[in-house]
């Protein structure tokens, strides 16, 4: 027995050597750990860490996929913020559209996740599907085509006129005033996924004892027992849920493509993702396509970090 | 502190006030209708012959349930230049290696991360995080240009290989294993002999099986549900969930089958998600993130 114990590689003692001979010891000793990271390391790196940094190279350069890029330093970034018009549009959409998306999806999914807390288990298994299935069914968000649709067979128009609220149907999807709204609506129903599964398992990890605590304690009421106990005992998946919100809320961009269509009519609807999109799928102005998307990236970094921060404080 | 507690049995009785629980099933309810309505709509406009599709104003309800429109899909789908059959086969080709790829991939990831004390771990972990923080969409010009690098613009791999390092489901499974493999069992089974991997395959992975699922289902439904892209022009590489778009925007006159069709690709995700659900939720109880 003793022998088997000796042949298992002990951790080197750190104070025998300089920080790079122990580092490289103890890379030696987890040799195991880098084989079983590596296949997904090196494509993870090649497909998502590599992309990005290319991104922030080229968005310096004139670059047309043909020939060689060539160095611009900040023009295309001076470009954007100056001239582009449309990028200036875009991003009050896109501001707009993740600033109402966000924090409503997060809190939604927060608020239904409690409210079906304490429901008895059977019950509460099916009102989660209910809520879920939208954001699992890829194209059903296409519905809201139909049920919106400009002719007389959708079937908003049909109950408006109905109820003689109005006499000639509105053509939806084409019309500046309503695309942003409905764009919203759609996102915000497809939006309740990953993030609201977090939150359910977290309320049920919450021991009841605490609750029973708190109610000898003197919690008044469930919104103080919201406050105090639950929300800080889950925090970790409230930040969890922050930052799928957020990335959720700046991703929106394939639904608002199927529902208006592409350009978006008075490009009122238009994204900073469509604006990449465009320059970089369509125009082939692909250092100017990577400045945009290098704005993006920071916009939903510094996002993330903000998020964090503020969440840091509930409860306290 | 004056009011005094309410006890059922040796029980302590919450503070619930009836009040709040009848506001809060009214508000459930009507967000449960927002969410259903819709999902609902589209059940019924396919099952609905062609007269009732076409009837004004427009019925949340069907008089004369029909598998028309199914069947008619299946018509119009072999019609095509493509056949139906080969848009099912990529999906079907598509999300199974992407999947079962990630899950190989991604598990081993998951295990040295959460298991394994190496230099370098903190960091790549914390780079795995980030990387939940933005939408993949934004690299989609570079990705472009590094597929084309490898020659892999308008194959199965374009779409497949990357979906291999997908962070989402690692994510979830190296904090599963943090908290449900404690380190003795492992430290036991290196006691008699076994290799490091040998642990992940025989000891750890077998304690897992629920965030096993929940990575499928995650990496699942993105693949499943992937349309139309730029790194696939060929005709008959394309996804099911494409042909469908096509169905979709063929208008009014296609509705039914395109409402067919939605049913059809829905069933799958939901079906999966609806049989494995405790599995998911059990799993996402230790998805938190600490700060």
């Amino acid at each position: 027995m003793s022998q088997t114990s000796e042949q298992i590689k002990r951790p080197v003692q750190r104070s025998e050597m300089s920080k790079i001979q122990w580092t490289w010891k103890e890379m030696k000793r987890n040799k195991t750990a880098y084989f079983m990271l590596a296949p997904f390391l090196i494509l993870f790196i090649v497909f998502t860490v590599l992309p990005v940094f290319l991104s922030m190279i080229l968005s310096l350069t004139d670059f047309n996929m043909l020939e060689m890029p060539s160095w611009k330093g900040v023009t295309n970034f001076t470009r954007l913020f100056l001239e582009d018009e449309i990028f200036i549009l875009a991003c009050q959409n896109t501001l707009i559209f993740a600033c109402v998306t966000g924090p409503v999806s997060y809190l939604l999914s927060l608020l239904i996740a409690w409210f079906i807390n304490e429901l008895p288990p059977k019950i509460r298994a099916v009102v989660t599907l209910v809520f879920y299935a939208p954001s699992i069914s890829g194209q059903v968000y296409l519905i809201w085509k139909t049920l919106f649709s400009s002719d007389a067979y959708g079937w908003v128009n049909a109950t408006l006129i109905d109820l003689g609220l109005m006499t000639k149907p509105i053509l939806w999807f084409e019309n500046a005033d309503y695309v942003m709204g409905l764009c919203i609506v759609v996102a915000l129903w497809t939006s309740l996924g990953t993030a609201f599964l977090a939150f359910i398992a977290g309320f049920q990890t919450v021991d009841r004892s605490m609750y029973e605590a708190a109610a000898v304690d003197g919690i008044k009421n469930r919104w103080q027992e919201l406050w105090y106990i639950t929300l800080p005992t889950m925090r970790p998946q409230m930040m969890f849920g922050a930052v799928l919100s957020i990335t959720g809320a700046f991703g929106f961009g394939a639904v608002v493509d199927a529902l208006c269509g592409f350009p978006s009519v008075d490009y009122a609807a238009h994204t900073i993702m469509h604006h990449l999109n465009d320059y970089g799928g369509q125009r082939y102005e692909v250092g100017y396509a990577s400045a945009i998307a290098v704005v993006l990236f920071v916009i939903m970094i510094s996002c993330n970090i903000v998020v964090k921060k503020a969440l840091s404080k509930v409860g306290e | 502190m004056a009011k005094k507690l309410r006890t059922r049995g040796h029980r302590v009785v919450l503070n619930r006030s009836a009040g709040g629980d009848t506001g809060i099933t009214i508000v459930l309810t009507l967000m449960g209708l927002f969410m259903f309505l819709p999902m609902y709509y589209v059940i019924i406009q396919s099952f609905k012959p062609l007269d009732e599709l076409f009837m004004f104003p427009p019925r949340f309800y069907v008089i004369n349930p029909t598998f028309d429109n199914f069947t008619d899909l299946v018509t119009l789908l072999s019609d095509s230049w493509v056949p139906f059959s080969r848009y099912i086969f990529n999906t079907v080709f598509i999300t199974l290696f992407g999947t079962l790829g990630n899950l190989i991939f991604g598990s081993m990831a998951a295990y040295a991360l959460a298991k394994l004390r190496f230099p370098g771990r903190n960091a790549i972990f914390q780079l795995i995080v980030m990387s939940l923080m933005f939408h993949s969409t934004v690299n989609q010009v570079t990705h472009f240009i590094i597929l084309s690098a490898f020659g892999w613009i308008d194959t199965y791999l374009s779409i497949i290989v990357p979906s291999m390092a997908g962070t989402m489901g690692l994510y979830l499974m190296k904090q599963f294993m943090e908290t449900s493999v404690p380190d003795t069992v492992l430290e036991s089974a290196r006691l008699d002999g076994a290799s490091e991997f040998r642990t992940y395959l025989t000891i750890a992975m077998p304690m897992v099986k629920p965030a096993w699922l929940t990575l499928i289902i995650e990496c699942f439904k993105t693949l499943w549900n992937s349309g139309s892209s730029i790194y696939i022009h060929s005709e008959e590489l394309k996804t099911f969930n494409y042909a469908i778009q096509q169905i979709v925007s063929g208008g009014i006159a296609r509705s039914g089958a395109g409402a067919a069709a939605t049913v059809v690709m829905m069933l799958v995700p939901v079906g999966v998600f609806v049989l494995n659900q405790s599995k998911i939720i059990e799993t996402m109880g230790s998805s938190g993130m600490k700060d």
